[in-house]
This record gives C-alpha cells, structure tokens and sequence, in this order.
C-alpha cells in the first residue's frame, strides 16, 4: 500500500517536472514580483526600523522566502483543487472511489510529489537570486537548514488539508468557484503573504497568527529566520501538526460524509 | 490566412471594417456570457463581492503600512491612494474587457482555439470576449472608490489641464494593459505554457504601480518607461497631477504621452497578434 502512495507521489513529481516552461515561467514572475514587493519592504523598514521585530534583512528574507513557498505550500491555491473539483464536477469522482486506494491519501500523495518538484523547481531558484541581489542572511547550517525544511514540510500539509477541504464543498455546491475564491482571498491575506504576520495590528495580528494559514508561510519563514529557541520551535512545529490533524480530519470527515449521501453526478 | 471569412461577411453584409466587425463580435459574446451568468445570480452577487474583496484586501495592506508610518518613499497616503485609484482602475477595465486572452495557452494547447477559427467573426474579439465575467467588474469598482478617496484627501492646485488629464489617463492606461494581455496572449502561440510571464507585466506592473517611483531602483523605473511602457498608465500622469518631477530623468512633457504610447502599444500588439495567428498549427487531434 504504501509502496502505491510512494508511486502516486513521484508521478505528482513527474508530471509537474514535464512541464520546463511553465516552471520557468513561474520562477520569472515570483522573481519579478519579489523585487516589487522588497523595494516597498525597503521603503517601509527604513521609516520604521525592526518594525514586527524584523530587522531590514529579516524583511528581504521574508518577501523571497514567501516568493519560493507560493506554490509550495498553496499559498494562493493548491495547484490540484481545480481538478479534483471538475472530477466530482463531471462525476469522473465516481471512478476514483472505485479505486483500490483511499481518496485523500491518493490526492496527499500527488500533492506532496508536487510540493516537492515546486519546492526544487519553483522555490530555489527565486531564493538565490533574492539572496544575491539583496544579501540577506542565510540559515547558519545545516541543522538550520533542516529545520526549516521540516517547516516547509508542515507547511505544505497544512496547505494541502485546507485545499482539499474547499474541494471537498463541491460534492454540495458542484460549482465551487465561490469557495475557492473565498479560500483564496483568506489565503492570500491570512498566510501573510503580502504584509507578515508580524506587522499586522493589535488583535487582527493575534487572531492572524493563530489561523491555519500561519502555518504556511509564517512559521517556515520564522523558523529561517532563527526566531525560535530550544522548546519554541518544538511549539511552532506542534502549531503547525495541530492544524495539520485538525485539517485533514475534517477533510475525512467532510469525505466519509460526501461518499455516504451524495449522490454522484454524471449519466 | 489567405481570405478571411470575416472579411467575406463583411463584403456581404456591407459592416464598416475589422473594427466594426470585432466590436459586433465582442458585444455578442459577452452578452451572451453575461445572460448566461445572470442565470444564477446570487452566485453572480456572491462572487461579485468577492472580486470586490480580493482586490480590497491589496488595498488593506497598504492602509496597515501606513498605519504603521506616515509616508511611504516620500508620497502621502493620499499621494499613494491615488497613484493606486488610477492604476487599479485601468487594470480593472484591462482585466474585465481582455482578461479572457490569458486562457490563450491553454486553447492552443487543447485545440479548442479551432472551434473559434472556424466561426465567421474575427479571432481576437472571440477570444477575448469568451466566458465574459462581469465580476470583475469588482476590481474596477474598487480602484475607483480608492481614487475617489486619494482624490478626496489629496491637496493639489487643480487645473483644467490636471482635471482633464485624469479621466483620459485612466482610459488610456486601460489601453495599454489591454495591449499587453493582446501581446502575452500572442507569445502563447510560440510559448504555450509561459503564461504566467504575461502575468509578471500586468498584475506585477499593476502592484508596482500602485507605490510611489521613489522607492524603486532606477534601473527598474527606467524599464517601465522605455522597455515595457507601464509608466504611461499612471505614475507619469500622476506625478504631474500631484505636481511632483518625473522619476528617473523622464521629460516632462512625458505626462501627456499616455495617449501617444497606448497606440504605439496597441499597433505592437497587433503585429504579434497577427504574426501569432500566422505561425498557429493546430494540435490536430
């Protein structure tokens, strides 16, 4: 069985690795938009310095960090929504539950051999011309390195769990551009994609750094950044693998209770 | 393309030229996608709001800025909310009259751009126009209501000159951004699966327009002005509304150039487009 995942997950890797130009197109804009976004965190951090606790070279590690775990961690989409949705959609679903292979473990799978390629393919890239252009520090060694991997790792779950939630709303909705959309705006301002976290004022920043999208760009970028010591991190990772279970129990939840009372669409 | 079947019908039915042809084309298919979105309309009001929420939050991040600081690379909030107003809006109009064109890739990817090859009205028009979404709609609204505001708070002499210029910068950067989705659309035909660089220029050129030049790179500045005329849609005019110097060593008279650069884009982008169509070979299967 888990031999089957291993395969569904490389085939998640190959086939997003087929496509060179589209990964190169992406890195391209990611890059473009992370000099746009580092002059305006220039701007803003040489008004006010150590601003949310960031020195100017956190902010610049941050913009880049974020600019590499877009597509990593579904930060604005998952990259696999669209299509499980048309599936149950069209009524394609039906055939995938035949399958000897559970649903979400199938689409896991995929998923993280995606995140993986994305990661390698999409994520370094980006990274290095950041770090050269701007020479913001970088992690001091391997551990460090590893620790924020396992971030990412946490990251990319978490992402994967909420995405596959909103797809899962398609078995009641069929159309499920309004969620998505609503997933995606959430998303794309709760992750701290365009301001960090940190920032944010009074409770709206507490409230943001308790949701489940913190876990997809703030903590990996925090961990890199080294603002976690000893038992810190350990509870950062703990923040992350809660929302994790939390997250892709209720997509169990939410499939068991799809696969027992929808009926299937299709003729 | 030998003889096009739109000229034929155009001979026939004695229409005024492409032009005419398209804007009949474009004004059929988007009504007919907007009928066809009003079938459901609380889905339609429900992702209308959201359209209009996405693009507020983007303007949220820079009221936390600047709830934070007072200026940001020497430009007041009202500064800001305007350069933002005028860009946001022309993008809007862009994003909800072209917005369609970013599809392109994938229809000559899956083959379908053939069904519309074979349809008696010209290309571009069809595939611009195809699953119309009046949501977007949203955007527009939105970055007229963040001019509104700037314009509100802002402290500028107004002139009849300024007072003119803004309405024609807003139309004319609409423009330009419509001519480059025309030109991304059109490097599809080469690049099939490059269309995420198109979006580099225009939601990336939108979000760099948003912010004052003063904080970019030179080099960067200097790129939008010459290379990819992005200047044009709003920080040249703007500047001079708000009666600041142009950025990077443009001349002044730069301001009044909108209208002269959306024609020169327009004109690239129909050369591509055309060579684009040229070049096409269907998938064939």
């Amino acid at each position: 069985m888990l031999r089957l995942y291993a395969m569904v997950a490389a085939g998640g890797f190959r086939r997003f690795a087929a496509y060179r130009v589209a990964t190169a197109a992406g890195v391209f804009t990611n890059t473009v938009f992370g000099f746009v976004l580092s002059a305006t965190y220039i701007a803003l951090w040489n008004e006010r310095p150590r601003l949310g606790g960031y020195s100017m070279d956190d902010a610049l590690a941050y913009v880049w960090i974020g600019q590499a775990l877009i597509t990593v961690c579904g930060l604005m989409g998952g990259g696999f929504e669209d299509e499980l949705i048309e599936r149950i959609r069209t009524g394609d679903i039906a055939v995938d539950l035949y399958r000897p292979a559970d649903l979400q473990a199938w689409w896991f799978s995929a998923n993280a051999g995606r995140s993986a390629y994305q990661l390698l393919g999409r994520g370094v890239a980006p990274m290095a011309v950041g770090a050269l252009v701007f020479d913001f520090a970088l992690p001091p060694g391997p551990g460090a390195w590893l620790a924020f991997l396992l971030a990412v790792a946490l990251g990319s779950v978490v992402g994967f769990a909420i995405w596959y939630l909103v797809a899962m709303s398609a078995f009641w909705l069929l159309d499920g551009q309004g969620v998505v959309q609503a997933a995606w705006l959430a998303g794309l301002f709760f992750s701290g994609m365009l301001l960090p976290l940190n920032v944010f004022p009074g409770t709206l920043g507490e409230l943001a750094r308790l949701l489940p999208w913190a876990s997809l760009l703030q903590v990996p970028a925090d961990v890199y950044l080294g603002k976690y010591e000893g038992w810190e991190l350990a509870g950062a990772y703990g923040f992350q693998g809660c929302w994790a279970l939390v997250l892709l129990g209720a997509g169990r939840a939410a499939q068991a209770a799809a696969t027992r009372k929808v009926v299937v669409q299709g003729g | 393309m030998g003889r096009s079947p739109a000229a034929d019908s155009r001979r026939a039915y004695g229409e005024p030229g492409l032009l005419g042809d398209s804007w009949r084309t474009y004004r059929m298919v988007a009504g007919m996608w907007i009928r066809s979105t009003m079938t459901y309309r609380s889905s339609f009001a429900l992702t209308l709001a959201t359209s209009f929420c996405v693009t507020f939050f983007d303007f949220v991040v820079i009221l936390l800025m600047f709830g934070q600081v007072r200026g940001l690379g020497g430009f007041s909030f009202a500064e800001v909310a305007l350069l933002y107003g005028t860009a946001g809006t022309s993008f809007g109009i862009a994003d909800l009259t072209m917005g369609s064109l970013q599809k392109m890739g994938k229809r000559i990817r899956d083959g379908s751009l053939d069904t519309f090859l074979m349809r008696p009205a010209p290309l571009l028009a069809q595939v611009a126009a195809d699953k119309f979404a009046l949501r977007r709609f949203g955007r527009i609204a939105q970055g007229l209501m963040v001019l509104v505001w700037g314009l509100l708070l802002v402290d500028v002499a107004w002139t009849p000159l300024k007072a003119l210029l803004l309405p024609v910068t807003v139309a004319c950067g609409a423009v330009i951004f419509g001519a480059v989705m025309v030109l991304g659309a059109s490097t599809q035909f080469w690049l099939q699966d490059a269309a995420e660089v198109t979006n580099s220029f225009t939601y990336g050129g939108n979000t760099l327009l948003q912010y004052p030049p003063t904080i970019f790179a030179q080099e960067l500045v200097r790129g939008v002005v010459y290379v990819v005329p992005l200047a044009f849609v709003s920080w040249l005019p703007a500047l001079y509304v708000l009666g600041r110097p142009a950025p990077a060593g443009v001349p002044g008279w730069a301001a009044f150039a909108s209208p002269l650069v959306a024609a020169v884009c327009c004109g690239a982008a129909g050369l591509a487009w055309r060579a684009g169509i040229r070049s096409y070979r269907s998938t064939g299967s």
